[in-house]
């Protein structure tokens, strides 16, 4: 290959890291390739999942009013499940939708989303060449200088690993090493596809308006839990289980999930519908402290699920919108470093901190020993579940003090009010 | 159309592939997964692609994989002789994501 063909950059990876990074040095005027190993961008990518718009804004202004969104985000809900028994948290915010600005988040479906997000960096100017997987990086003189896919050599100034949590590039670059099966949870979902109405109706919602929801206490113990997201004409309902104790609980990830689905309180709001897709995927479980420890070397940075930003609040899950804006932060820094290709990767950190990333995976790093927590998986909404149980019942008896059945189920739950304190301190201190 | 429990075979017929007939892109030893007391793989693949012959070995079948890299992180005897994604076009091609 001449030196003409040589790029300002190549990409591996159209996903939204990948592309929203396409998208700013295209409009830059940098020559870009993105290379997508999938026959379309997206057709190897799941989320939950749901964008929250800013990031989209920080690409383009308006630009969310194009894309290819589901429903807007008004009900954010919390479902902690013991049993056959279910308590549902329903936050519905409409202000979350406010007139004449993008709403906060979108409920969205990638496989559309990354090829829509794809298209319009082509419409940049970048090059986007499916169906191509990169075999390797090439190195010359301790510099990424380009990649190889099949007999293709590729060279370029720089080149960014866009290519998700399972990072050969990043692997192969020796930033990092195999992933810890701790730092990762697996996520599975089906995609069901119900009538519009049916789901506005079901979930209460206006037309247009989505419902995010979390789902506690239906994994069996194990570290993880279950999502639900309303689309357009289908629901994402998933979970994500941290492998190790998922094959110590010696079940498997399907089963679990298939008791989910047909839980007394779930398969109701799917009922009638039809499954179009079964999908799985890692995902980083270890927030801040998961990100990998260099993110660049000379001509090459790493960003989006391959440099590990990915946020877990047990309540929320953020990574597209942290994909996009570190796409962002590598695009500006390639654009900043200029001929000075070396100088890239301190000026990417410079802007992960700038466009308020790194703070951000900071600020939710407390959530990781929460998380780490064993008993929040079953013994809380158990708990919560004894609680509101006694709560409500009513059976000619003389009723229990409210202090009496709180302890009682406490008891019988084997927690202690010590622990349940101690956790909230820990809560309060890290959040 | 009614909501029912599905085998992992039932799932995976929902989705769409480009089996590459020639070349597998994750590969096992048996004899070293017959030494790995705990085959975590049996548990963890959400496609439920290990499993166990009449004869206690391990078989594995590539065509239905969704690609998510569980069993290359939680294989612990490394069993997985050969885990790379397919070749360009191939594989799992998720239509909803």
């Amino acid at each position: 290959m001449s030196s003409e063909d040589k790029f300002d950059a190549i990409i591996v990876g159209a996903g939204p890291a990948g592309s929203a990074c396409a998208y700013t040095l295209a409009k830059a005027g940098r020559n870009v390739l993105v290379i997508e190993r999938g026959d379309t961008p997206g057709c190897k990518n799941v989320t939950g999942g749901r964008l929250y718009t800013y990031a989209l804004e920080m690409l383009d202004e308006d630009l969310y009013e194009e894309a290819a969104l589901e429903r807007r985000v008004t009900h954010e809900q919390i479902m902690m499940l013991s049993g056959e028994r279910a308590i549902t948290i329903d936050f519905h915010q409409p202000g979350f939708n406010p007139e004449a600005k993008p709403p906060m988040s979108f409920t969205v479906l990638r496989a559309v989303f990354d090829e829509w997000l794809a298209a319009k960096a082509e419409e940049k100017g970048a090059i986007v060449a499916c169906g191509i997987k990169v075999d390797q990086l090439i190195e010359q003189e301790g510099k990424i200088v380009g990649a190889i896919a099949g007999e293709d050599e590729m060279y370029a100034d720089i080149v960014i690993a866009a290519d998700g949590v399972n990072s050969f590039m990043a692997q192969q670059a020796g930033l990092i090493r195999d992933i810890p099966a701790k730092t990762v949870g697996v996520g599975v979902k089906e995609v069901i596809e119900l009538p519009e109405k049916t789901i506005e109706e079901r979930f209460n919602l206006q037309a247009g308006e989505g419902a995010a929801r979390m789902l506690l206490g239906c994994t069996e113990g194990i570290h993880g839990g279950g999502f639900l997201y309303t689309n357009q004409q289908s629901i994402s309902l998933g979970c994500v289980f941290t492998p190790e104790e998922a094959a110590q609980h010696k079940k498997s990830v399907h089963e679990i999930f298939q008791d989910i689905k047909m839980h007394p309180a779930i398969a109701p709001l799917i009922a009638g519908g039809e499954t179009i897709e079964y999908s799985a995927h890692l995902v980083s479980e270890a927030g801040y402290r998961g990100i990998h420890k260099k993110l660049y070397r000379e001509g090459f940075l790493m960003i989006g699920d391959a440099a590990g930003f990915v946020i877990n609040t047990g309540y929320s899950i953020r990574g597209i919108d942290l994909a996009i804006v570190s796409g962002i932060a590598a695009a500006r820094a390639v654009i900043t470093a200029g001929d000075n290709v070396a100088a890239a990767g301190s000026y990417y950190m410079q802007e992960l901190n700038h466009l308020k990333l790194m703070p951000t995976m900071k600020a939710a790093d407390g959530y990781f020993e929460i998380l780490e927590t064993p008993w929040i998986y079953d013994k809380v909404p158990n708990l919560a579940n004894d609680v509101f149980n006694s709560l409500f019942k009513v059976s000619g008896e003389v009723p229990q003090s409210m202090k009496n059945t709180v302890m009682g189920a406490m008891k019988a739950n084997g927690l202690s009010l010590w622990q349940l304190i101690q956790l909230g301190i820990k809560g309060v201190k890290s959040l | 159309m009614s909501i029912e429990r599905l085998s992992a075979v039932e799932l995976l017929s929902k989705n769409k592939f480009n089996v590459d007939e020639e070349e597998a892109h994750i590969v096992i030893d048996k004899t070293i997964c017959a030494q790995c007391s705990e085959k975590p793989c049996l548990y963890v693949c959400p496609a439920v692609l290990y499993k166990l012959n009449k004869n206690g070995e391990m078989s594995f079948d590539y065509a239905g994989c969704l690609e998510c890299g569980t069993c290359r992180v939680m294989c612990k005897d490394k069993g997985i002789v050969k885990w790379i994604y397919p070749r360009g076009t191939f594989g799992v091609i998720y239509r909803q994501g």
